[in-house]
């Protein structure tokens, strides 16, 4: 398949191991990759924070970088992301945008797909070959989980990775309390509720706590390091890309983790 | 040719007025809260409550079969009914009237405040016995009354409590879920006159208690005030769902019954009822079905009320109608499945919300009914934002309310209706560089720079406002030495692709053989 590959700016510019294990695992798979160099952003963090006017460009430059009808699926390490295409787009197109945009925006929404969907439903694999010999744990993030209906498929991934010891995470499906802008304008409800998600990590005794999304992972990985828990975090694209010939090295410290 | 007659603009609805009733708090979300987490027993209190009743709720949701297909409909009941209101309002006046009771229209909280308070006075009693309402609640019915010298009594437990230790309520189906029994116990011997000083906090002593004060005052108060579930146009029949018995009690002793029911309450058919009488207990309470469900039509000569009042509450809600996105707001049945499932409302709790109605709902109805006042510090501003958007309420709402998009769509009329902020400013910056590749990638560079600031460990333990909150309690990763489209630039990048490309096509040809290669 002819696959545009779309970094996100948080992947691309902060955490591009993410990104690029994303490359490397598609490419395995024996997928031709495209990276329109004029990506930059989807313009969630602007709609969420609720501005629609200023993302008109971004939503414009998504449609027009990735509408070229040679690029069968828009694939991105991000379940947020993938969701801002899918819901937010429309939405800004609908409003602010005129026909033309409108229709450019339907014609990409189609085709875009979170990494874990892409695999599963798309290209139907669950086993990649991929060998990870730590004790994993999976937040499922809540835009994955609730947004594009992700479901199982990361945790069918991830069971099919060689010598990987996954541990069920307890209220998984609790938000980790990100939010974005939710971060910043209400920090302190945000911090008790990254407080709860880390107890719940670190008492699994995972090495590494994984996810869809960088974001997320940003803000666990974040609250981890502060309190120097020994899990570290981890795209799931990271751990799905190591193999035996060229595993995964766990970091020493957690923040390296993340990138 | 006739003269075009000019008709002006149509006016915007209004909302509640500024000032009145309970709809706004006197402080913002995150400045509630702020306080409110500091509460240890209310965290410990709420956080049982709400994980009880969210598993009794998926117990019961789950055995449905049709559960989905209910909340379907329950959906496109409410859509309908929001369609066309005026018209089921208009028949639901006459059906109410034929049946002999009075049909009151109440523009706001005032307006209705003054048309109760009328109509207990024509009654000569100075006491009234009231049934758990939210609309009453929402519009200060109690306090109002008061200051006409008139003594309100709420009947329901949890109402009770709160109102012996005037307090807030802090839920919207367990208004007292942030207290527990020895506090409860501490409430009723201060408030209730001639209680046992012994009573110890035996759940069921502690009802004991509560019943022999309301026996009293059910037996003498010749007046209720209650709200409505439920109003049916086709057949002027009112609903009010409970689970004590005690709403029963007011709706069928007293001589006159005055309901005050919000114009969005109302149904098309009593065969709705159907639908919600599923929906609304197992949503809220977690029971297959309530207790004591009332249904009345009018008056009936002889037996309950024999004077009946509808008083019909706008208080903001024309104003949400004429939101083509904002109106699905009005779908809700105050079940408030939504507030147990969210992770917002579990840490900061219901008062932090500063209206009668908290949690994700009261978030996107609070503002609705009762505006965003464009000064930056109006509480109900702070609601919208008071998410993470995480999809919990959207999921547990048996009418499907698609909560997130409501609070998002919130936000933007907000920023909307602002003039420029540092927000807005910081904004238009970042889509101006994220909008123009070329700047965007020097930006990415310059990003680099932020290793200067971090420590030699690679964190950024410390940020300036307005995300010194964050750093709080978060390390931030020092930007990487080279972004990915630098990577997949590089040499490295394009051996490494090659290299993952070239092994997988081992891997495959070793396993499948050489025909299956483009699967
Ligand atoms: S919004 Fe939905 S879940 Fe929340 S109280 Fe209303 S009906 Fe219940």
């Amino acid at each position: 398949m002819r696959i545009g590959l779309f970094a996100t700016c948080l992947g691309d510019t902060l955490f591009p191991d993410a990104v690029r294990a994303t490359a490397v695992l598609l490419a395995r798979l024996g997928h031709e990759l495209v990276f329109p160099p004029d990506q930059t952003c989807c313009g969630q963090m602007h709609v969420n924070t609720g501005y629609q006017r200023e993302p008109v460009p971004l939503v414009r430059g998504f449609a027009e970088q990735f509408g070229d009808p040679s690029i069968e699926a828009v694939v991105m390490p991000s379940g947020s992301c993938a969701g801002s295409v899918r819901h937010q787009h429309g939405i800004v197109a609908e409003r602010y945008g005129d026909a033309a945009l409108r229709a450019g925006v339907a014609t990409v929404q189609a085709k875009t797909y979170e990494l874990s969907e892409f695999l599963v439903d798309v290209l139907g694999v669950t086993d990649i070959g991929a060998y990870f010999p730590h004790r994993v744990t999976y937040h499922p993030t809540c835009h994955s989980l609730r947004l594009l209906r992700v479901g199982e498929k990361p945790l069918r991934l991830l069971r099919a990775v060689e010598d990987i010891d996954l541990v069920e995470l307890p209220e998984a499906d609790a938000c980790c309390g990100f939010g974005g802008t939710f971060a910043v304008k209400n920090a302190e409800t945000s911090s008790a509720m990254l407080a709860d998600k880390m107890r719940h990590v670190t008492g699994t005794g995972a090495a590494v706590c994984t996810a869809g999304d960088s974001s997320c992972l940003m803000h666990i990985g974040g609250g981890l390091s502060r309190i120097e828990a020994g899990t570290r975090t981890l795209h799931l694209a990271q751990i799905l890309a190591s193999t035996r010939t060229s595993p995964y090295v766990l970091p020493s410290t957690p923040l390296e983790a993340t990138r | 040719m006739s003269t075009p007659t000019y008709l002006g603009m149509p006016a915007l609805p209004p909302r509640s007025p500024y000032g009145t009733g309970n709809l706004r708090g006197d402080r913002t979300f995150p400045r509630a809260a702020h306080d409110e987490l500091r509460n240890g027993q209310l965290r410990r209190n709420l956080g049982k409550a709400t994980h009880t009743i969210r598993a009794k709720r998926l117990a019961v949701t789950g055995e449905l079969p049709d559960w989905e297909a209910l909340r379907d409909a329950g959906s496109a009941i409410k859509t309908d009914t929001m369609n066309r209101l005026p018209e089921l309002l208009e028949q639901l006046e006459a059906k109410v009237t034929e049946a002999g009771g009075t049909v009151h229209w109440a523009r706001d909280g005032a307006e209705a405040n003054d048309i109760v308070t009328r109509l207990v006075q024509q009654t000569g009693s100075d006491e009234v016995i009231k049934v758990k309402s939210m609309a009453t609640q929402e519009i200060g019915l109690n306090e109002h009354l008061a200051d006409q010298g008139i003594k309100a009594h709420e009947t329901d437990l949890a109402e009770l409590i709160v109102q012996l230790a005037d307090d807030k309520p802090s839920h919207i189906l367990v208004p007292a879920i942030h207290r527990n029994r020895d506090e409860i116990r501490e409430i009723f011997r201060a408030g209730i006159p001639g209680v046992d000083p012994e009573l110890d906090s035996v759940p069921a002593h502690l009802a004991a208690a509560a019943r022999a004060y309301l026996r009293e005052k059910f037996l003498t108060t010749p007046v209720a005030v209650s709200g409505a579930n439920f109003g049916i146009a086709e057949t002027g029949t009112l609903s009010v769902v409970e689970s004590e018995g005690n709403g029963r009690m007011c709706l069928t002793l007293p001589d006159t019954l005055i309901t005050v029911m919000g114009i969005e309450k109302v149904l098309p058919r009593y065969a709705d009822l159907e639908v919600f009488l599923q929906l609304l207990p197992r949503s809220s309470t977690g029971e297959r079905m309530n207790p004591y469900t009332s249904l009345w039509t009018g008056v009936t000569p002889g037996d309950g009320p024999q004077n009946f009042h509808l008083v019909l509450l706008d208080n903001g809600r024309t104003a949400a109608l004429a939101d083509r996105i904002g109106r699905q707001a009005l779908n809700c049945i105050r079940c408030s499945a939504c507030l147990n499932v969210c992770p917002v409302y579990e840490r900061a709790g219901g008062h932090a919300y500063g209206s009668t109605y908290p949690g994700p709902i009261g978030a996107v109805v609070t503002p609705q009914l009762a505006g965003m006042d464009v000064s930056a510090d109006d509480p109900n501003s702070s609601l919208p934002y008071a998410s993470t958007l995480c999809g919990a309420c959207y999921d547990a709402c048996p009418v499907k309310i698609d909560i997130p998009s409501l609070l998002v769509e919130l936000r933007h009329q907000h920023t909307e209706a602002t003039g420029r902020t540092a927000e807005k400013l910081a904004m238009k910056a970042a889509a101006a560089v994220m909008g123009r590749p070329g700047v965007y990638r020097a930006a990415q560079k310059a990003a680099g720079l932020g290793r200067v600031v971090a420590g030699r460990d690679g964190k950024i333990s410390h940020l300036p406002p307005p995300f010194n909150g964050w750093s709080d309690s978060r390390d931030t990763p020092a930007p990487p030495k080279r972004s990915f489209r630098a990577w997949l630039a590089s040499a490295e990048g394009a051996s490494a692709l090659r290299a993952a490309a070239e092994e997988g096509a081992r891997t495959r040809t070793e396993a499948d053989g050489p025909d299956e290669e483009e699967q």
